[in-house]
């Protein structure tokens, strides 16, 4: 059996050093692993991990700080700008950013994300939207499509009865505080690439300090939503982004000038 | 130094700047909102950061992110903000960092009105937030009092890693009164070991309140128990008055604590064996004086602006060893010494002793106001 000499070969992919060595409480195909990923390679790229405090928010990801080497807070329900805020305003020369989900973000937290969108905090928001409540076991979102069935509208959401979904990057793009805000989406490599450089110009600007930043992420759900890993990607893909149209909604002209 | 007129909730904001204040969150709100003001531009002229928040929801959270810093950080409201900030309030007790809230009682419930009030004894005192916790809250009485209780809170809550609440209600925050303020204490240079800041590796800081396995929370709660068991133990508050030989114990709080004075200095000129416990901590309160007092007197009448939430407290001290009425003013209405003297020498006449809970004879006495 032939050996292979791994001394002269080249690492070119391993686990980013912001990223803890363990097993994620993330079910399989769930891409919340793939933002984590993203968010670490960044924090290591921008050499961030010393000077970085996350904050985590309630859902799935409320556990993200067991899995970010950085040092990290968990907030309530909603209110992890406000935290950030808190914390940003006392350490303003350290990198604040919160993880949030959509329940928590924009439905719970509508208001703690608007004001601080509209103050212009310099913090950093990563929004994963997979259009319903994953930590409670698939109800009702914001987020949640047209007719889409969860767990709380088992016949469809009745936008007569429930309204309608919130886009949260249209909406916070038309604050004069929001210097980036821009929806990626993770369903595919093409697409994982951008949401990267996304997520690399969003903690940009908070390094440049040019006010509030946010990557919104159109995220998976296989649990769920019923879905294998793949099928659930094909479904954002088809379903998904036609109703949230991946693009850049708001880009403060000094970003414009940053080649990544 | 020397003695200045302060309004109250201006006063409690410079001892907080004195006491090293770090970073002040907060939103208007009657019958505080001076506080903030004050705190508007006095913080920004120190350099220290000032934010009108977008709620109380944001301002305790803000105070939240603050304090897991490490960071001296305060806010101030009133009872419908205070409900707002319980939430909050639950979340920096189970992950034990410290904090100031200055609560300025209005009258209540519901949005209620903006005149003084004790309706928060409750809600502060018997919890307000979710779980098992407590907190310290001291009931000062006067302008000065709220300023050297402001400017030692701080110290407190960060000795035993917990909730320092002033509470005071309306007619303290809004009067002026002569004050001296304490010396101007320098920024804190140093971070807790506990306190997040940054790091990574084996300097990596988490602060959660999140105990997933239920064995976790458990020690986490017993912690904290053990923790108040050393404060219940330390920090007993209160000032007696005119107890030497006194027959009744008039005990009260803050306003209605000093309302009663009034009326006890009358009581003891005309020669009735009469005095006052004014509680100044009321959690952790002051069970054991109780106790013992109940054993000393004949009655004890407790005064209140609310229908007796100290009452229950009192009566649990007391344990029937002596007879307990009480009387109180509530939703915003401040009572004249003349209504606590009137009770006083109702007592000190026919003390009665039928058996029926002090609230209900009380409702009885007020039936003339009820409708």
């Amino acid at each position: 059996m032939a050996t292979v000499d791994i001394k002269n070969m080249e690492v070119v992919y391993e686990r980013p050093k912001t990223l803890i060595n363990k097993i994620t409480t993330y079910c399989p195909g769930c891409t919340h692993g793939t933002a984590h990923r993203l968010v670490a390679e960044v924090i290591d790229e921008m050499g961030l991990s010393d000077t970085t405090i996350g904050v985590a928010s309630v859902g799935c990801s409320a556990f993200s700080y067991d899995y970010f080497d950085c040092d990290f807070v968990a907030a309530p329900h909603g209110r992890a700008p406000a935290m950030a805020t808190g914390i940003k305003r006392v350490k303003p020369d350290r990198i604040v950013f919160t993880y949030q989900g959509d329940g928590d973000m924009i439905s719970i937290g509508t208001g703690e994300i608007v004001a601080a969108a509209a103050r212009g905090e310099n913090i950093t928001v990563i929004f994963i939207n997979n259009a319903n409540y994953g930590m409670t076991g698939g109800q009702m979102a914001p987020t949640t499509l047209p007719d889409m069935k969860t767990t709380s509208s088992p016949h469809g959401r009745d936008v007569k009865k429930m309204g309608y979904p919130i886009r949260a990057s249209e909406l916070l793009s038309t604050l004069d505080g929001a210097s980036y805000i821009v929806r990626r989406s993770l369903h595919d490599a093409k697409n994982i690439r951008k949401a990267k450089k996304a997520i690399r110009m969003a903690f940009e600007t908070q390094v440049r300090g040019l006010g509030f930043s946010m990557v919104e992420l159109l995220s998976t759900c296989p649990t769920n939503w019923h879905l294998t890993p793949t099928d659930a990607s094909n479904w954002l893909e088809e379903r998904m982004v036609p109703y949230y149209p991946i693009g850049d909604y708001k880009v403060h002209p000094v970003l414009n000038e940053i080649k990544i | 130094m020397t003695r200045e007129f302060w309004k109250g909730n201006e006063a409690f904001a410079e001892a907080a700047v004195r006491a090293g204040l770090q970073a002040y969150f907060g939103y208007p709100i009657t019958p505080q909102t001076e506080a903030l003001e004050y705190m508007s531009h006095r913080m920004p002229e120190l350099g220290r950061p000032f934010l009108q928040a977008e709620s109380e929801l944001g301002a305790i959270n803000m105070v939240y992110g603050a304090a897991c810093t490490g960071a001296r950080v305060m806010t101030s409201t009133s009872g419908p903000g205070t409900s707002l900030m319980v939430e909050g309030l639950s979340y920096i007790a189970a992950t034990e960092v410290p904090m100031v809230l200055v609560d300025v009682v209005r009258g209540g419930p519901g949005l209620g009105n903006i005149v003084p009030s004790q309706q928060d004894y409750n809600q502060m005192v018997h919890g307000g937030g979710h779980g098992d916790y407590h907190q310290i809250v001291l009931a000062p009485a006067s302008v000065q009092e709220t300023v050297d209780i402001t400017y030692n809170m701080f110290d407190l809550a960060e000795k035993y890693l917990t909730i320092g609440v002033v509470m005071i209600d309306g007619s303290i925050g809004q009067m002026m009164e002569p004050a001296e303020m304490p010396p101007m204490l320098e920024i804190r240079k140093d971070i807790p070991d506990w306190a997040v800041r940054g790091g990574k590796g084996n300097n990596r800081r988490v602060k959660t309140s999140i105990y997933f396995a239920a064995e976790d929370m458990e020690k986490t709660n017993l912690r904290m128990m053990r923790r108040w068991q050393q404060i219940v133990k330390n920090e007993i508050r209160y000032k007696e008055y005119f107890m030497d030989g006194a027959k009744i114990a008039v005990v009260g709080y803050g306003s209605a604590g000093r309302i009663a004075l009034s009326a006890v200095r009358t009581a003891r000129s005309q020669g009735l064996p009469v005095g006052l416990i004014r509680p100044i901590s009321l959690s952790p309160f002051p069970k054991q004086l109780i106790s013992e007092i109940a054993e000393q007197v004949d009655s004890i009448l407790v005064v209140e602006m609310n229908t007796g939430m100290m009452l229950d407290d009192v009566l649990c001290a007391v344990q029937g060893k002596t007879h307990v009425e009480f009387y109180g003013r509530s939703g915003g209405v401040i009572p004249f010494p003349g209504e606590i003297l009137k009770e006083i020498e109702r007592i000190s006449k026919k003390p009665k002793k039928d058996g029926r809970h002090p609230r209900d004879l009380w409702l009885e006495r007020m039936e003339s106001i009820s409708v």
